[in-house]
């Protein structure tokens, strides 16, 4: 039975996190991309977009981009299935923003006496349904480049097909000695057992980390897995044909997989809202000079902030990786996945159930 | 008053007060900042566009840094290089490809007039192909030519009225992979 209050609270859940995503982090994302991009290139970058004067570090460079996508030609090719082409992109987007659904970001705080857990939806099968959402996302790539009438986005989504499966198999085993290390499908409880600093991800998990994170990349088709887009051989691979806000909307999904991407990683790795060291209640019961409602507000506030703080950091990562490797040939794409990550995974989960049955990884 | 069937007219009587005419600015403000370049490079102007890109002279400081190889997401052509007769219907193609608006940047001499290709074998000058929106003479213009192109480009890009600005196709060739609409 839903009572009012839960309905209020999940509303305000689900506006937080698209604000937090494609209010925020979209525009962030590129300009960070674009900024970072030309430091790394010893350039100063766009920085002559003004409102009123100031220009905050070419930020309104993302603004800018948008109003002119919003306003440029909404292109269909002759030829094209007119209906797909316009569902493509839609089918790009919506999986990234609803594999946010099970994350969760921030603990579980009683406010005026209303229990409140910062995630949208806690599921048992939380990992399960990220990678079912994940693979969803596979559609709107073929069907954008099947849809456009165009040699070269029919081979960009084939490409894109063939090493989005490829991956997200790599991806699934290099996350079954966490399962088997916190004995829990679900990422709520996965994060409440990160509560203890020894026992995060990132320190009994770290080879699987690096394969995770290889594949998770490579799921997301980024440099230096951009083999789909390729511009050299395709173009611009599956989304050639596509212009303006269409366009933007590819993007804007790769943005947002970069975020969810980032959020797993948090979740799974690095101990989603905790702080080392530090409990929930601890931290409650540090900040009772508030009263408990203060007090619960403030541990809310504060495992928030750690949360986009530990997301951002991972955000920047994912971009230092794209702006500093060249591309991987697609034969090479594919040897890396079925020859070397997979093998690598498989090894991994051995090594932890030998780890747990002999004692050496604690039980948690 | 009177009916107000022209959006001029209907601009100049209810001047800046009303949404219209701020929507033409927004737009047009984006549009200012926010080139995605399609570089059709053919020769050796492409080494000083090279270095426009690059770390000294920085395109990107003005917006404009995307290559796009794909015309349909590009909005400024830039023409870089000699266009010989042979390159002349890929060049009036990928201009039809491009969605609106579009710009066209001529870039270099060669592009300008044919430059010192004054021969059967060379196009002289594109703007008998296409449409030309900036004119950058030089064999090759220096970098800072270009970027004072790019501004005076801009600057031009805030004065068009922006909302139903529509350059079409080329005026030769066929557009058969075009649809006008
Ligand atoms: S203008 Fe000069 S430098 Fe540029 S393409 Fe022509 S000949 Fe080469």
């Amino acid at each position: 039975m839903i009572t009012l209050p839960d309905l209020v609270e999940t509303v305000v859940k689900i506006a937080f996190i698209l604000g937090l995503t494609i209010g925020f982090y979209a525009p962030i994302i590129g300009w960070i991309e674009r900024k970072q991009s030309a430091v790394m290139q010893d350039r100063i970058g766009g920085n002559r977009a003004a409102i009123l004067g100031f220009t905050v570090i070419g930020l309104f460079h993302s603004l800018a981009d948008a109003i002119k996508l919003i306003f440029k030609e909404d292109f269909v090719p002759r030829g094209a299935e007119t209906a797909l082409h316009r569902l493509a992109p839609v089918i790009s987007v919506v999986p990234a923003l609803i594999a946010f659904a099970v994350i969760p970001f921030g603990g579980t705080y009683n406010l005026w006496g209303h229990e409140t857990r910062l995630v949208i939806a806690d599921l048992d099968v939380g990992v399960l349904y990220v990678f079912a959402i994940a693979s969803l996302a596979t559609y709107g790539v073929v069907i954008a480049g099947w849809a456009s009438n165009n040699n070269w986005s029919l081979l960009g989504a084939l490409r894109a097909a063939a090493q989005m499966f490829s991956y997200e198999v790599a991806m699934g085993l290099t996350i079954i000695g966490l399962v088997m290390f916190y004995q829990s499908l679900s990422l709520v409880e996965i994060v409440d057992k990160q509560e203890n600093f020894y026992h995060w991800g990132i320190i009994w998990h770290f080879p699987a980390f690096i394969l995770f994170l290889t594949c998770a990349i490579a799921e997301n088709k980024r440099i230096p897995f951009d083999t789909p887009e390729a511009e050299s051989e395709l173009v611009a691979g599956y989304f050639t044909e596509y212009s303006g806000m269409k366009f933007i909307m590819f993007w804007t999904a790769e943005f947002l997989e970069i975020v969810t991407i980032s959020a797993l990683c948090v979740t799974l790795f690095f101990g989603g809202h905790q702080i080392p060291f530090v409990t929930v209640s601890g931290l409650i019961d540090f900040l009772g000079f508030l009263g408990p409602n203060g007090a619960n507000a403030a541990a809310m506030l504060i495992g928030v902030a750690v949360f986009i703080i530990k997301l951002t950091l991972l955000i920047m990562l994912q971009m230092s990786i794209r702006w500093t490797l060249p591309r991987f040939r697609y034969d090479q794409v594919m040897k890396l996945g079925w020859k070397m990550i997979l093998p690598a995974s498989l090894i991994w989960i051995f090594l932890v159930g030998a780890g747990i049955l002999t004692g050496v990884m604690p039980a948690v | 008053m009177g009916v107000i069937d022209d959006s001029e007219q209907a601009e100049a009587v209810l001047s800046d007060s009303v949404i219209i005419t701020q929507l033409d600015k927004v737009v047009a403000w984006g549009r200012q900042y926010s080139f995605f370049l399609y570089p059709f490079i053919t020769a050796c102007c492409g080494m000083e566009f090279m270095s426009v890109a690059g770390p000294r002279y920085d395109i990107d400081r003005f917006g404009a840094a995307l290559p796009r190889f794909s015309p349909r997401q590009a909005d400024l052509l830039m023409v870089v290089g000699t266009i010989s007769h042979k390159q002349a219907p890929i060049l009036v193609k990928v201009f039809n490809q491009m969605t609106e608006p579009k710009w066209v940047f001529a870039y270099g001499a060669c592009t300008v007039s044919g430059g010192m290709y004054d021969n059967y074998a060379t196009v002289q000058g594109i703007d008998t192909l296409i449409p030309v929106d900036i004119y950058v003479p030089g064999c090759p213009p220096r970098p800072e030519m270009v970027l004072d192109g790019l501004i005076k480009l801009q600057e031009q890009v805030v004065k068009e009225r922006q909302t139903n600005r529509v350059k079409g196709i080329a005026p030769v060739g066929e557009a058969d992979d075009r649809i006008v609409t």
